[in-house]
């Protein structure tokens, strides 16, 4: 009989919730779907494991090889490892090289932004520029260098470099910087434009309300609302001036050591030649002329590391200082 | 009675006979209906004798004057031949279904409707006598300032939205101590100050939509306009931040001028000394609330009160 059965109290508990809903299993898709299906996963699986086994590669050979002492001794010229020293030039070179280049190119880069979006007139020369931005991002840098050191040994740029009566020798940090501030000025300008262009009408028009100027407006209010999308483009064309290589061999000279040209602090260290880390690692590769494969190993774990931290900050940026106005853009295709 | 007794009225639930009348005088007979058609068409000498009726009932001096006032978007017109007078110290309401033009005929008098590309207006503006198309835009809306739909801070600290609108623009910019007392009184005004005074550095992006948009006002009278603009300004908030939004404008209007939109028929009756009924572009009707809910002239308005349409 029923009464057999034990009474069991209604739970008070909602019933257990089903953690996925119904979903149609691939097995009865199309095969054209499955094919899809498949190849989409192993495309996204492949990517993972090249970056992997490369990051794995130089974490490896990092450890090998990279030791306190590489980053803090000047590299010297000697065909035995043990003389040749280590890579402090090359880590400085790095440095200062991207923040002159990045010192040029972010008040071009947004300076430009604000002008094409905010005013664009006439209409014509706004093309131009819009353009003229693109071109200069789908420029090779080989391209650029070579430009660069021909336009950089013009006798009017003399103070830029070390020059003799008959000319300048047109390489420098100075001039090295100038060219690199074209390859970090795309990142800039598209991310500066994005994020004008996604800034809430509402925004502007409260300022206007107020009885502020379009300068003020753009100053005050707009401007500071995209620091975050600025800041994400310098990052991004920061990261772009480290990993250059072709400017950094013609244009700064790719001396093993930084040589200033002059006494004065400064403007010597400026006007003087040097390397990064890319012209190190090319240097010491089987491909170049130095021997230390190791050490070369070592700076190319060191500048991946750099890099990592480098898109590592730049997500990073998204998240400071409250909610954001809008979602930054993060794929930045010039 | 002026519109903070009506709204202390309201609050407390005492309505007047008047008000409870209300229903059924717009109750409407189905053959009045067929009058709809013929009235569609209101003329603007209509509109002109209605308004210099309803605008010497006003309380004060004349402060904002529309003669003959279109706004077109192109050719299209938004906004038809509306003429009305504003009076200092009132507070009107715009009323009247979405699209009929209230929102553009309330920023065509700061100009804001001049950002809007080949937007354009005719007839006359008066601000105190002088055409607002003769005065510099930034002077005007620094008198006619405004509030938005949606609660607008600028992504900065509460101090410095509030500090921004009291900024100059240009040579000197007051420091900080010089700018605390305003902004602080700005802050006491609408009502937003006993809730951020630990900490006016927080980002303004921080509040909640009714203090943000507490905070929206603060900023637009931090520099004492002297006429306010309200578009919609509760339509995003919920019942708490608009009872505290409409005591507070009970509270302004009482040294500034505020023209508000509104879509709540009900925050009209409460807030308001007059309405302005518009429709399809044409000031159909305007006069004293009372007069406008309870015995409109206009079939249009009866029925848009009773809910017919809108």
């Amino acid at each position: 009989m029923a009464s057999a059965e034990p009474y069991s109290a209604p739970s008070l508990l909602p019933p257990r919730r089903r953690r996925r809903g119904r979903r149609s299993s691939l097995r009865s898709w199309r095969l054209r779907d499955q094919a899809v299906f498949v190849l989409a996963w192993t495309v996204g699986i492949g990517l993972f494991a090249v970056v992997a086994a490369l990051v794995g590669f130089f974490a490896v050979r990092g450890a090998q090889y990279l030791r306190p002492d590489l980053l803090v001794t000047h590299p010297a010229p000697s065909v035995s490892q043990a003389g040749s020293g280590g890579f402090l030039d090359a880590i400085e070179g790095t440095v200062l090289l991207g923040v002159i280049g990045l010192l040029i190119a972010a008040p071009i880069g947004v300076t430009t932004a604000v002008w094409v979006v905010e005013y664009g007139r006439p209409r014509w020369l706004s093309r131009i520029v819009e353009s003229t931005v693109e071109m200069i991002a789908g420029t090779p840098d080989i391209v650029l260098a070579i430009f660069g050191l021909a336009l950089f040994e013009l006798g009017v740029f003399a103070p830029l470099s070390y020059s003799e009566p008959g000319g300048a020798f047109g390489r420098s940090f100075l001039t090295a910087g100038a060219m690199m501030s074209l390859v970090a000025l795309p990142s800039v300008y598209v991310a500066t434009r994005n994020g004008l262009v996604a800034t809430p009408r509402q925004l502007r028009e409260a300022s206007y309300a107020l009885g502020k100027t379009r300068i003020a407006t753009i100053r005050r209010v707009v401007l500071p609302g995209i620091r975050r999308d600025i800041a994400t483009g310098s990052t991004l064309g920061l990261g772009r001036i480290i990993g250059d290589t072709a400017i950094v061999i013609l244009v700064l000279g790719a001396t093993l050591r930084i040589d200033t040209q002059s006494s004065t602090p400064l403007l010597g260290l400026l006007r003087g030649t040097g390397s990064t880390l890319t012209s190190y690692i090319y240097g010491n590769s089987p491909a170049g002329e130095g021997g230390a494969p190791q050490k070369a190993s070592a700076a190319a774990a060191l500048l991946l590391l750099i890099i990592i931290g480098l898109n590592w900050g730049v997500g990073r940026i998204g998240r400071i200082g409250g909610p954001p106005l809008h979602e930054p853009k993060r794929r930045l295709g010039a | 009675m002026s519109a903070r007794e009506r709204l202390a009225n309201a609050r407390s639930g005492k309505l007047r006979p008047a008000a409870r009348q209300s229903s059924e005088n717009v109750a409407l007979p189905i053959d009045n209906l067929e009058l709809t058609a013929d009235l569609m068409s209101v003329t603007p000498e209509k509109a002109d004798s209605t308004t210099q009726v309803a605008g010497t009932a006003a309380h004060g001096r004349e402060r904002l004057r529309l003669d003959d006032v279109s706004v077109f978007y192109g050719n299209t017109p938004a906004v038809k031949n509306v003429s009305l007078s504003i009076s200092h110290g009132e507070v009107l309401a715009l009323i009247g279904p979405s699209g009929c033009g209230k929102t553009t005929l309330l920023r065509t008098l700061n100009r804001l409707t001049e950002l809007t590309p080949n937007a354009s207006h005719s007839g006359q503006i008066l601000l105190d006598g002088d055409e607002i198309d003769e005065l510099v835009d930034t002077d005007l809306r620094s008198r006619i300032s405004m509030v938005f739909q949606q609660p607008n801070p600028f992504p900065m600290s509460i101090f410095d939205n509030v500090g921004f609108a009291l900024r100059e623009q240009s040579r000197r910019r007051p420091r900080r101590p010089e700018l605390e007392p305003l902004v602080n009184q700005a802050l006491q005004r609408a009502g937003l100050y006993e809730e951020v005074r630990g900490d006016l550095g927080r980002s303004a992006l921080r509040l909640s939509g009714g203090q943000q948009q507490r905070l929206c006002i603060a900023r637009a009278i931090a520099q004492k306009p002297e006429i306010l603009l309200m578009d919609e300004p509760c339509s995003a908030l919920d019942p708490r931040s608009t009872a505290v939004i409409e005591d507070l404008i009970g509270q302004l209007s009482k040294d500034l001028t505020i023209v508000i939109v509104t879509h709540n028929l009900q925050q009209a009756r409460r807030i308001a000394d007059r309405v302005a009924f518009m429709y399809l572009g044409d000031l159909v009707e305007i006069g004293e609330t009372e007069q406008i809910f309870t015995a409109p002239r206009e079939q249009q308005t009866r029925e848009y009160i009773a809910g017919v349409f809108g």
